[in-house]
C-alpha cells in the first residue's frame, strides 16, 4: 500500500514547541485524511531542530468509485418536477429507471486519486498551523515559526505538485549543517530518507536522540566514576536542540561546590542546557557537567569542553557573588525593607502588604493546624523575603529553596527555614505536599491570600486561561487540607482575608460573592482531583449535592458512602430510600408534597405502624453517629430500615383515596429519605 | 558562494594568532561590506544598544530595501563597576548588522561571518538557541535566537516584527554581536581590559580603564539628579516641538526630534543608576520614553510611504 511522506524544513524550531508540532502534523493531517474517506494504516510525524517530517502508511491509490442513487418525482409527476429534477441531476430522462412508479437517477461518482486530494491537504494544514509564535520572513506574508526553506512531498514514490511562497515541492532533503556536505539529496520513500538522513549525521527521530543522549551521557560519566542526575525535561529540551547530539563531558572549577547543589543545577541547567553530574561514591554533586553538543569536532570536542567550561565559570562566579551578599548578616529585615517597593499586583498592593495579609492568615490558621502560632506568623512573615535576594533575582524558580538556606545560615529556628523552604509546595500533582504544621500552615495562609485576592479582584481562571495559577493554588489547599486533616470552614478562611485585608487591595469585591465563587470553585476542584483518583462520580455528586464548606468533612462523607456502597448492606441501604424517593417523586408531579411528621392513625396497618416506630428510633441513632462524624455506620443502619420499608409499600396503597391518610403516608416516605439527606443526596446514585 | 569567495582568506587566519579587537571590527567590516551593506559610523548620540541607532529603528519602517552595518557603542549606566569586573561595563560595543529584506540565506551569511573571524565549524558548536527578543521601549519585537558558541551568546540574531509599535511592512534580519565578549573568547583571556587592542601592545584596558573608572563614579555618585531630571524634561519638551515644526519640503523635522528621544532615554538611564527613579515612578518614566518613540517612529513610517 502506497506511503505519503512530507518534510517540511526550516531554520531552527524552537526546542519547546517540536513536540507540540509532531502532535499537531499529526492530528490535523490525520483529520484531513480521514474527512476526505481516505482510511490509512498509521501516521506519525517527526521533528528535530531543522524539520518536521510525517510518514503515513497504508493509504489507497484511489478511492472505489460509487454509484449513487438518486430518488426523483413519482411516475406521472407535473413536468415542470421532472425538469427540474433532471437538472439537479445533470441527466436526461432516457437515462433514468422507473422502479415502483418512482424515477431514480443512478450516478457514477469514479473513483478520486489519493495524490490530487493530498496538496490541499498540506496547504490547509500549513496555513492553519497552530505555532505558538509565528513570524514573517523578508516581504512575504507567510506565516512560519521560522522561515520555511525546503518542501518534501512524496506519494507512493512521486512527487506531489505543491507551490508555497515561491518554494517548489520536490523529493530532495539536506542533512546536518555542520556535519554534511550541505548538498540536498534525493529520497523515494521514509526507509531511504531516515537512512539518508543519518548518513548525513542526523537522528530523524526525537526520542531516538532522546535516548541517544541518555546513553552516551551516562558513558561518559561512567568514566570518570559519576552518574548523570536525570532530568527529563532537560532531556527533552536538549534533543530539541541537536540533530547529531554528542555528550561530552565538561570540567568545573571544584571551587564553586561550596554553593548549594540547586544553584548549580539551576545555573548549569536554565543558562546553559548543562545536565548536572553527581559523584558515584559519595552521591554529592561532583565538578563535572555534561555538555550536549550539536557536532563531532575535529579535535574530538577539546576546544567546545574548553569554551563551555569558561562560560559555566563565569557563570558561577555570579552565584557566588550573589551566595556571598546575600548571606551577609541582618539580610532579611533588608529584604522585607525591599518588599515594600515590590508591586505585586496593581489592584493588590505590594509584596510586603501581601506579606501582611499571609502573616494575619498564619496567624488564624495555625490553631487549626496545631501549629505554635507565634512560631508560624514569624515564619509566614520570613517567607517572602528572599524574594529580594540577589540569587532570586537572577533565579526566580529558587524562591523557597534559597530562603531556606539563608534562613539555615541566619540561624533561625529548623521549623521556621523549613516553612520558608516548603511553602510553595505542593506545586503540582507530582510535588509533596509541606509534612511539619508550620510549613502547611504557611503554605495555606500563602495559598489562600492568592486566591481569595485574586477572586477579590476578580481576576477569576476562565476556560483555559488561569494566569495566576489559581486552580493550582486551590488544589494545593485541597491537598494539604486533605494530609493534614485539617478541619476548617473555607467561609471563614475568606472572612479571614477580608478582615486583614489591610491597604493593599485596591476596588475589592463583596465579601459574600467572593465566598459563593469561591466555594464553588473548591467543590469543583475537588470533583476534578477526585475523579483523577477514580472514584465514583455519583457518589461524588450525591455528596456535592449538600453545599458544604469543610472539605475534608465531604471528602470523609465520600469515603463513607463509597464503602457502604461496597459493602453487603450496602444496597439495603440505598433500597430502602430508592423506593421512598421513587414514589416522593412520581406524587410531586401531581401537586406540593405534605409537609411534617407522619403521625399514628387510628386504624393504620401494623407495617405502618412499625415503620413510623422505627423512624423514631433511627432518626436519633443517625444524628449521634452523625454529632461523631461517623458517616459510614450512619449510612449503614440505614440498611435495618430495609424490610419495613418493603413491608410497608407491598402492605399500603399510599396513594390511599382518603387524602389524609395518603398525607400521612407520603410524610413517612418523605422522612425515610430526609434520613440520610444530611451526608449525601441518595437519589443521585443509580 | 559567500564560502568560496573567502576560502583564501579563511585558511590562512586559521592558523594565524586571534585577532586584535580592532581586527576583529575590520574583519567583520570587510566581510558585510562585501556583502553590499553600507558601512556607518558609530551614532553620535549615547545609546543603550545598537538597535537604537536610526539606521536600524527608523530603516526598518517602511519598504525601502537597506543593508548596514556599523559599531555602536553601548551605554548602560546601571553596568558600570569602576573597572573592577572582568565581564561588565558600563560602555562596550556592538556590532549591528542589518538587512532589509532579510535575505534567504541570511543563517549562511552570518555563518561566513564567524568564519571569516575565526570560530570555525568543525572546531566548535554553533547552535541557534530560541530567543524572541523585545524592547518595550521602542515598542519593537521579533523572534530569533540567540546564537551559542560553544554554550557562550556571542550574537542576538532577530527577524524584526515590528517597531516602534507598528508592524513592519517588510521584514529585517539584525544581527547584533556582542564585540568584547566574543573577542575574549577569541583571544582566549577572562579579563576584558586584558584584550589586545591591536598588534603593537595595546591593551583594552589602556584604552578603557580610566574611563570606566570616572565614568562609574559619574554615574552612580556624580551627576546632579535635580539637573538630570530638568533636561530629561527639556528634551522629552524638544521632541513634541520639533515634531510640530516642518522642513523645506513642508516635513516634520522627525530625526531631529529621534535624537532628542535617545537623549530622555540616556538621561533616564543615568537617573537610574544614581538611583533618582522610585519603583513607582519607572513604569512611566519608560512609559513616556515609550509615546515618544513611538510618536518618532510613527511619524517617519508615514514619510517613507510618502516619499515611496
Amino acid at each position: 500500500m502506497p506511503q505519503l511522506l512530507i518534510e517540511l524544513q526550516s531554520e531552527e524550531i524552537p526546542a519547546r514547541m517540536q513536540l507540540g508540532a509532531a502532535r499537531d502534523f499529526e492530528r490535523l493531517f490525520g483529520a484531513k485524511l480521514t474527512a476526505s474517506g481516505l482510511t490509512y494504516d498509521s501516521i506519525k510525524a517527526y521533528v528535530g531542530p531543522r524539520r518536521l517530517a510525517l510518514v503515513v502508511e497504508g493509504l489507497p491509490v484511489e478511492t472505489a468509485a460509487v454509484t449513487e442513487e438518486v430518488k426523483g418525482p413519482k411516475e406521472g409527476a407535473p413536468e415542470q418536477a421532472m425538469a427540474g429534477f433532471l437538472r439537479k441531476v445533470g441527466l436526461t430522462q432516457d437515462q433514468l429507471t422507473l422502479e415502483n412508479g418512482v424515477w431514480l437517477a443512478r450516478i457514477e461518482k469514479p473513483g478520486r486519486k489519493t495524490a490530487d486530494s493530498l496538496s490541499g491537504m498540506l496547504m490547509d494544514v500549513i496555513l492553519g498551523f497552530p505555532w505558538p509564535k509565528s513570524m514573517r520572513s523578508g516581504t512575504s506574508s507567510f506565516r512560519w515559526v521560522r522561515p520555511l526553506k525546503r518542501i518534501l512531498f512524496l506519494f507512493d514514490g512521486q512527487v506531489i505538485p505543491f507551490e508555497l511562497e515561491g518554494l517548489v515541492a520536490g523529493n530532495q532533503t539536506v542533512g546536518h549543517r555542520y556535519l554534511s556536505s550541505g548538498e540536498p539529496f534525493a529520497v523515494n520513500d521514509f526507509a531511504s530518507y531516515q537512512k539518508g538522513l543519518a548518513d548525513n549525521s542526523v537522528i530523524l527521530d526525537h526520542a531516538e536522540r532522546q535516548a541517544v543522549i541518555l546513553d552516551k551521557a551516562r558513558a561518559v560519566c561512567d568514566v570518570a566514576g559519576c552518574e548523570l542526575m536525570d532530568d527529563q525535561g532537560l532531556l527533552e529540551e536538549v534533543a530539541g536542540l541537536n540533530e547529531w547530539p554528542v555528550p561530552i563531558l565538561g570540567d568545573m572549577d571544584p571551587r564553586f561546590l561550596t554553593l548549594p547543589p540547586e544553584v548549580i543545577k539551576t545555573s548549569m541547567r536554565t543558562h546553559q542546557k548543562y545536565f548536572a553530574v553527581r559523584d558515584k561514591a559519595t552521591g554529592k554533586m561532583a565538578a563535572h557537567f555534561v555538555i550536549v553538543a550539536n557536532t563531532r569536532a575535529v579535535d574530538g570536542g577539546e576546544e567546545i569542553k574548553r569554551g563551555n567550561a569558561k562560560v559555566l565559570s563565569a557563570r558561577l562566579s555570579d552565584g557566588v557573588f550573589f551566595w556571598t551578599e546575600d548571606n551577609k548578616a541582618g539580610n532579611f529585615d533588608g529584604w522585607l525593607e525591599r518588599l515594600k517597593g515590590t508591586t505585586f499586583h496593581v489592584k493588590l498592593g505590594t509584596m510586603a502588604q501581601r506579606v501582611e495579609r499571609i502573616t494575619a492568615l498564619a496567624k488564624y490558621i495555625a490553631p487549626l493546624l496545631k501549629a505554635d502560632p507565634a512560631v508560624a506568623t514569624e515564619a509566614a512573615r520570613l517567607a517572602k523575603a528572599d524574594l529580594a535576594s540577589k540569587m532570586v533575582g537572577e533565579f526566580p524558580e529558587l524562591q523557597g529553596v534559597m530562603g531556606g538556606y539563608y534562613a539555615d545560615a541566619a540561624k533561625l529556628p529548623a521549623d521556621i527555614a523549613n516553612a520558608i523552604r516548603e511553602h510553595y509546595k505542593p506545586q503540582g500533582p507530582g510535588d509533596t505536599v509541606p509534612t511539619g504544621a508550620i510549613s502547611a500552615t504557611v503554605a495555606l495562609a500563602d495559598k489562600i491570600d492568592t486566591l481569595v485576592g485574586f477572586f477579590a479582584i476578580d481576576e477569576k481562571p476562565t476556560g483555559s486561561k488561569d494566569p495566576y495559577a489559581l486552580r493550582r493554588s486551590a488544589l494545593g489547599i485541597l491537598r494539604i487540607l486533605r494530609e493534614h486533616n485539617a478541619r476548617l470552614s473555607l467561609t471563614a478562611l475568606v472572612k479571614a482575608w477580608f478582615a486583614n485585608v489591610g491597604s493593599g487591595p485596591q476596588g475589592v469585591r463583596q465579601a459574600a460573592d467572593v465566598t459563593g465563587e469561591i466555594l464553588d470553585f473548591f467543590t469543583d476542584r475537588l470533583k476534578v482531583q477526585l475523579r483523577e483518583d477514580g472514584r465514583n462520580h455519583e457518589v461524588i455528586d450525591a455528596v456535592l449535592a449538600n453545599k458544604d464548606d469543610d472539605m475534608v468533612r465531604v471528602v470523609g462523607r465520600i469515603d463513607a458512602l463509597d464503602r457502604v456502597l461496597q459493602s453487603p448492606q450496602g444496597q439495603d441501604a440505598l433500597a430502602a430510600h430508592k423506593r421512598a424517593a421513587n414514589i416522593l417523586a412520581a406524587e410531586a408531579k401531581k401537586g406540593a408534597l405534605p409537609q411534617g411528621e407522619a403521625e399514628v392513625q387510628p386504624g393504620a396497618p401494623d407495617v405502618e405502624l412499625a415503620l413510623i416506630q422505627q423512624l423514631k428510633t433511627q432518626k436519633g441513632v443517625i444524628e449521634n453517629l452523625l454529632n461523631a462524624e461517623n458517616t459510614y455506620e450512619a449510612l449503614l443502619s440505614l440498611a435495618a430500615l430495609r424490610q419495613n420499608v418493603d413491608a410497608f409499600l407491598d402492605g399500603v396503597l399510599v396513594n390511599a383515596d382518603d387524602a389524609a391518610v395518603r398525607a400521612n403516608r407520603l410524610k413517612l416516605l418523605a422522612q425515610v429519605c430526609a434520613l440520610s439527606a444530611p451526608v449525601a443526596d441518595l437519589s443521585r446514585i443509580a | 558562494m559567500v564560502r568560496a569567495k573567502f576560502s583564501g582568506i579563511f585558511s590562512a587566519m586559521a592558523s594565524q594568532e586571534p585577532l586584535s579587537f580592532q581586527d576583529l571590527i575590520l574583519t567583520l567590516h570587510h566581510y558585510w561590506s562585501e556583502q553590499g551593506c553600507v558601512i556607518l559610523q558609530p551614532y553620535d548620540i549615547e545609546v543603550g544598544a545598537g538597535t537604537l541607532h536610526p539606521a536600524t529603528v527608523l530603516r526598518a519602517l517602511g519598504r525601502k530595501p537597506w543593508k548596514c552595518a556599523y559599531v555602536q557603542p553601548s551605554r548602560r549606566p546601571v553596568d558600570g563597576r569602576y573597572g573592577e569586573n572582568p565581564n561588565r561595563l558600563q560602555h562596550y560595543y556592538q556590532y549591528q548588522v542589518i538587512l532589509k529584506p532579510n535575505p534567504e540565506n541570511l543563517q549562511e551569511l552570518y555563518l561566513g561571518s564567524l568564519k571569516a573571524i575565526g570560530l570555525d565549524t568543525s572546531l566548535h558548536d554553533i547552535r541557534f538557541v530560541e530567543d524572541d527578543w523585545e524592547n518595550p521601549t521602542v515598542g519593537a519585537w521579533g523572534l530569533g535566537w540567540e546564537v551559542w558558541c560553544d554554550g557562550m551568546e556571542v550574537t542576538q540574531y532577530t527577524y524584526f516584527q515590528g517597531v516602534g509599535g507598528i508592524e513592519v511592512d517588510v521584514v529585517s534580519g539584525e544581527l547584533t554581536y556582542g564585540l568584547e565578549r566574543l573577542c575574549m573568547y577569541l583571544q582566549n583571556v577572562d579579563n576584558v581590559y586584558d584584550l589586545k587592542f591591536n598588534k603593537d601592545g595595546v591593551k583594552y584596558g589602556d584604552v578603557f580603564l580610566e574611563n570606566e573608572r570616572q565614568q562609574s563614579a559619574a554615574n552612580f555618585t556624580g551627576y546632579d539628579v535635580d539637573g538630570l531630571k530638568r533636561r530629561f524634561e527639556d528634551m522629552e519638551r524638544e521632541v513634541s516641538r520639533l515634531l510640530g515644526m516642518t522642513g523645506p519640503q513642508g516635513q516634520a523635522l522627525v530625526l531631529p526630534a529621534y535624537d532628542h528621544v535617545l537623549k530622555a532615554s540616556h538621561l533616564f538611564n543615568l537617573m537610574d543608576a544614581r538611583g533618582a527613579i522610585a519603583v513607582a515612578e519607572r513604569q512611566s518614566y519608560i512609559g513616556r520614553i515609550r509615546d515618544l518613540c513611538k510618536a518618532c517612529a510613527q511619524e517617519w513610517a508615514r514619510q517613507e510611504e510618502e516619499r515611496a
